[in-house]
């Protein structure tokens, strides 16, 4: 019922969210908001919109850090960035980015590279404030020990205290680096492809999603993929249940798969 | 509170267990050798790290197979699963495990909390759970939403157990339908769908 209306009077379409992960979140917010009865709840978010926008950023998941999973960074730096360094130009998209700790990560990785002047990377989320936080590349300093740590296990050489400036309490990341990145708002229920792209990651998104609405968002991330490009998706997701799986090969046992047939 | 010493109609038997759990395992897994219609999962406190150390220290302690969990893994009778490092584990309706890497709960993730709940959910009185020894408050409120659901709770006995306050903190809250020490629980789970 929710669902509904939610879909009715704003256009998002939740109903392919897993139903268990769904559930709990909007538990969690009618909870912590003090709600008394599901009609005010209900009605709350029908007619105030800037309710209806806290919603939507209460119940995505926002947890996310730089160089998350290290092995993983260290796998795209030592393998397949050198694959992919031979292309004229490199076209990026980070789908569900949320507040853009991954991109940063991997406007590093493109640096050191050497690879970064000749990258372009996508951002996109659902939720457009954690897109507000990525523009600005201002991240909490507290963050930076274990985001320093994250660096050094994915096989990252420098100080990384080197990338940022430290301000009041938060870390600033350089224009350099987000010269590169294009952040904009983009729904995977609903949204249609709007690129070509050499690498497309997408790390646990799906994971909230239902197995038809990973079927439909497969297919856009496969729409969107250059044939030999690749598609990462989280430590514990998997193609292994998607028809798309005869298309792609899979990276030893990394999450990371590579389309080798149209 | 103590019933009949059988349980049957299972269809799903979650373990949940932080802080000297590990060691009822490594003693109840060796005897289990079929799990007759009902799959089994284990939701343990752990590290966080991209290690399958836990995974790998069941698997050598059973013949019964032990599946990787991914992200929509069906449940299949027969199997062991065991809830991943830094996930949420969660049950959806058509039998599969969904995860999820939203807020810890009682400092967790995996938290026993929320699978125990999401099962009660969809499992209802095909639900056996059983929360073992441990430091913190997580499971108390599951075992509730299972107890309410129709489920079968089993609470390990706080004297048996390493650490008493996880299981003494459920026992305080709620009613279960067995307290158990470790031979107990060993024997309530042979007794699981055999008739």
């Amino acid at each position: 019922m929710l669902i509904n209306e939610i879909y009715e009077y704003h256009g998002y379409d939740f109903s392919g969210y897993s139903h268990a992960s769904f559930k709990r979140r909007i538990d969690r917010l009618y909870q912590l908001d003090g709600f008394k009865n599901f009609p005010d709840f209900l009605s709350r978010i029908r007619i105030d919109s800037d309710y209806f926008n806290r919603m939507v950023e209460e119940i995505t998941v926002n947890v996310t850090e730089m160089f998350r999973d290290p092995l993983f960074y260290k796998v795209l730096r030592t393998e397949i960035l050198p694959v992919l360094a031979t292309k004229p130009f490199l076209r990026i998209w980070h789908a569900g980015c949320s507040t853009g700790e991954e991109v940063y990560s991997m406007a590093i990785l493109l640096k050191e590279a050497n690879l970064l002047h000749k990258s372009l990377m996508y951002a996109t989320d659902l939720n457009p404030s954690v897109l507000d936080t990525a523009r600005k590349g201002v991240f909490p300093i507290r963050m930076m020990k274990q985001y320093s740590e994250n660096y050094i296990a994915s096989g990252g050489k420098n100080d990384f205290s080197h990338y940022y400036t430290a301000h009041y309490g938060f870390a600033k990341f350089p224009e350099e680096l987000s010269a590169k990145m294009v952040f904009s708002q983009h729904n995977l229920v609903s949204d249609r492809s709007f690129n070509e792209f050499d690498l497309i990651l997408c790390r646990n998104v799906l994971i909230y999603f239902d197995k038809d609405l990973q079927d439909k968002a497969l297919k856009l991330f496969d729409d969107s993929l250059a044939r030999l490009g690749y598609i990462a998706l989280g430590t514990k997701e998997t193609l292994k249940f998607s028809d798309l799986q005869k298309k792609y090969e899979q990276h030893n046992r990394d999450k990371i798969w590579k389309k080798i047939k149209e | 509170m103590e019933k009949d010493k059988r349980i049957n109609g299972c269809k799903l038997l979650i373990l949940g267990g932080s802080a000297g759990s590990l060691e009822v395992l490594i003693k109840i897994l060796p005897h289990l050798t079929v799990l007759s219609g009902y799959a089994m999962v284990i939701v343990l406190h752990r590290k966080g790290s991209e290690d399958n150390t836990l995974e790998e220290l069941i698997a050598i302690k059973t013949t019964v197979p032990v599946v990787e969990v991914e992200d929509k893994t069906p449940l299949v009778p027969g199997h062991i699963y065991v809830a991943p490092s830094d996930y949420h584990l969660l049950f959806e309706k058509n039998d599969t495990i969904s995860l999820d890497t939203s807020e810890k709960v009682n400092y967790s993730r995996p938290s026993i909390d929320v699978s125990f709940e999401t099962a009660a959910d969809i499992y209802g009185a095909s639900l056996v759970a059983i929360l073992l020894s441990g430091a913190n408050a997580d499971g108390t409120k599951g075992l509730i939403s299972v107890k309410n659901a129709g489920g079968t709770v089993i609470i390990q006995d706080p004297v048996s157990a390493e650490v008493s306050f996880m299981p003494g903190n459920a026992l305080d809250n709620m009613k279960p339908d067995f307290v158990a020490d470790v031979k107990k629980i060993l024997e309530l789970i042979l007794s699981i769908n055999i008739d």
